[in-house]
């Protein structure tokens, strides 16, 4: 009887610490957890979509499709060149743009303007579109990404700063009608 | 001296203990037929895994996981580094070669029927190994930080994006941030380095564990089937009656394989030498065409040959069917005949996924489905086409290149495949069709409609008139054909009619 005692008494105790464990256990990954969502979190705060200057709008004939460089708002030190990033700008005419992002609205790899034919051709998957980005063939759903934009003392900027990519509503809000277009 | 070897190696075992179980596993019987040159390529595989983390520690020593340094690591191991360049490519190929011989091993099992009663858990871990590998061959590919990695990833962060709802959130998470940077390359470094084969390391002892708690499987013997109320007594009496030890009655030809194989890894890395690093990782530069390692060239290729409609279900669910299928396998087929030769449905199955796989693969290799970028400036339009033709034919073969059609029609074997090619397109369509083709586009073809005017339309189809083998009438509107016929004649009446009166 004695020894079921002392059985049960150890048995409570054993319990006891695997709680207390468990209680430091969760305290501990509170902390753990938001540093490794802290990609997502940091995301919230949009930091990263400020607006960006690719450059003097006479920089970019009208009617011409040209290859701009910006760097990305969100720079880490290790970063190196990644943060660099090329785009498509399209003057229409006047203060008209279309900032194309360069990754192929099918998976991401770089296109590349063509202006004899007017076409962008992607060298993956030989996705292409027409000059104003819509989709031409390919295994490509929809057209290219495009930036939001505005012009401002004589400064073609875009809000960019996100990887465009297909299917995530990033996308469609990169892909949605510039504030101030027209 | 022997004495003196004896006396340290009982000092440790006097404190280990470790002797009596390591000699038994070493000499636990095994079936004899099993001694054969189909049972090496587990401990070939083992054999691959162990070199790759002695040359992935050794590449540690340079390399430096850091968006800005990994490319300049990298070049550095190449040419800087005495002998650098060998463990990159020993590296390099020991990942190809693992990658080959688990997928060799993971065949041989399925068709000796060794995934049966009652080594299911055995073949699940296995398939959980072979997740790994490929993860580790994907995230050594993002380590060599140059565009094709860059792209890669791009092309990872596509697919992830696709998920619906938790899309956003799975990239973010993969990349680390907005976009490809710094952090998405440490947190591949990470999964490369720690996460991968720290899980490796716990499976695969889990693995070789449950060979030696369950046995090697025997031969499988066509009409011997598998019972689970009475396999394993029979499995023990086979052992007792035709067993042999292990060590060495079957380890031998393991030795000697593993061995064939460190000799074959190592040739290959001082013939090829290392894979990579290509260009840069720089974003701004877009003349690339970016292109997965070896073992992922046939997605590359099926995501091109897809119907896009079909692709998403396709990269989402397509996943989750076949490790579905692998894990539950030895659950649906657990009992019951283990021999190839009486199942021909799973030699059948293996020997069209090789088919799909390997055609696919070759495929990627001259990617049929891409544009030829430089075929409009590069390739001559071939003499023979233009010979004897108008001046307005000439100046439609002009068109016909300025407008970069060459880049997906060939002529004359030259040019991109991903259209037809043209060499005889008159026979094919008429003049009209020609038109409504060029302008309007359509299957697969873009619009030209709003890049041509109507003179360059003129000579293109003038040109692509002239494109049908000698001897072989250009194909005309039966229609048409008829319907001027009948105004000839109309006209040739009233001529008639005209002359009489």
């Amino acid at each position: 009887m004695s020894n079921e005692t002392s059985f049960s008494r150890r048995g409570l105790f054993m319990k006891l610490g695997i709680l207390f464990n468990g209680l430091v256990a969760t305290a501990i990954a509170v902390p753990v957890v938001r540093f490794l969502l802290s990609s997502i979190t940091r995301g919230r705060a949009n930091a990263y979509l400020a607006w960006v200057p690719l450059g003097s709008v006479s920089a970019f004939p009208e009617g011409e499709t040209r290859l701009a460089t910006f760097r990305n708002p969100n720079v880490m030190p290790t970063d190196g060149k990644t943060v660099n990033t090329a785009c498509w700008v399209r003057r229409v005419v006047g203060d008209q743009f279309q900032v194309f992002a360069v990754n192929c609205a099918h998976l991401g790899c770089p296109v590349r303007w063509f202006p004899q034919s007017g076409l962008f051709m992607c060298p993956c998957h030989g996705g292409a579109y027409y000059r104003d980005g819509s989709r031409a063939s390919g295994p490509p759903e929809r057209g290219l990404f495009e930036y939001p934009y505005k012009v401002q003392d004589g400064l073609v900027t875009i809000q960019a700063g996100e990887l465009p990519t297909p299917g995530s509503p990033t996308a469609s809000l990169i892909g949605r009608k510039p504030p101030c277009a027209a | 001296m022997r004495r003196l070897i004896a006396k340290v190696g009982e000092w440790f075992d006097r404190r280990l203990q470790l002797a009596a179980p390591i000699r038994e596993a070493a000499e636990h019987p095994v079936p004899r037929d099993t001694a054969s040159w189909w049972y090496v390529f587990g401990s070939a595989a083992l054999t691959v895994f162990l070199l790759q983390l002695v040359t992935g520690i050794l590449l540690a020593l340079i390399y430096v996981p850091s968006a800005s340094e990994a490319w300049s690591s990298l070049q550095a191991l190449n040419h800087d580094v005495a002998l650098g360049w060998f463990i990159r490519a020993m590296h390099g190929w020991g990942s190809n070669f693992m990658v080959a011989i688990v997928l060799i091993h993971m065949v041989q099992v399925f068709l000796f029927g060794a995934y049966k009663f009652p080594r299911e858990l055995t073949w699940i871990v296995g398939v959980f190994l072979l997740l790994m590998t490929l993860g580790m061959a994907f995230s050594g590919q993002v380590l060599r930080f140059d565009q094709d990695a860059y792209w890669g990833l791009g092309i990872g962060a596509s697919i992830a994006s696709r998920v619906p709802i938790a899309g956003p959130v799975i990239v973010k998470l993969m990349l680390g941030g907005p976009i490809i940077a710094g952090a998405t390359l440490s947190r591949f470094f990470a999964l490369h380095v720690f996460v991968i084969p720290g899980m490796l390391i716990g499976f695969v002892c889990l693995h070789l564990l449950m060979v030696l708690k369950l046995g090697i499987n025997e031969w499988p013997t066509p009409g011997r089937l598998v019972k689970r109320a009475t396999y394993t007594g029979e499995y023990h009496e086979l052992t007792k009656k035709d067993g042999a030890p292990f060590v060495p009655y079957a380890a031998w030809k393991d030795l000697f394989f593993a061995a064939f194989i460190l000799l074959a890894v190592a040739t290959c890395a001082l013939y090829f030498g290392p894979f990579g690093p290509t260009g840069r990782p720089d974003p701004t530069i877009i003349q690339t065409a970016p292109k997965p390692d070896y073992f992922f060239l046939w997605l590359y290729a099926l995501l091109s040959l897809l119907p896009p409609s079909m692709e998403t279900p396709a990269l989402l669910i397509g996943p989750v069917i076949v490790i579905a299928v692998l894990v539950l396998l030895p659950f649906l087929s657990g009992e019951g005949e283990k021999s190839w030769r009486r199942r021909p449905i799973a030699v059948l199955t293996v020997l069209l996924i090789a088919v799909s796989l390997g055609t696919l693969t070759h495929l990627s290799g001259y990617t049929p489905w891409s544009p030829h970028m430089n075929a409009w400036s590069g390739d001559p339009v071939p003499a023979k086409f233009l010979h004897g033709t108008t001046a307005l034919q000439r100046q439609g073969a002009l068109v016909f290149q300025a407008k970069q059609c060459r880049n997906c029609h060939s002529l004359g074997e030259s040019g991109g495949q991903r259209g037809p090619a043209l060499d005889s397109v008159a026979a094919r369509l008429t003049q009209d069709q020609l038109i409504r083709q060029v302008i309007q586009g359509g299957g697969n073809m873009p619009a030209y409609g709003n890049n041509l005017n109507p003179a360059e339309t003129t000579a293109l189809v003038a040109f692509l008139e002239t494109l049908h083998p000698t001897g072989q009438t250009p194909a005309r509107d039966a229609a048409l054909t008829e319907a001027q016929a009948e105004g000839q004649d109309k006209d040739q009446d009233k001529e008639k009619s005209a002359s009489v009166q």
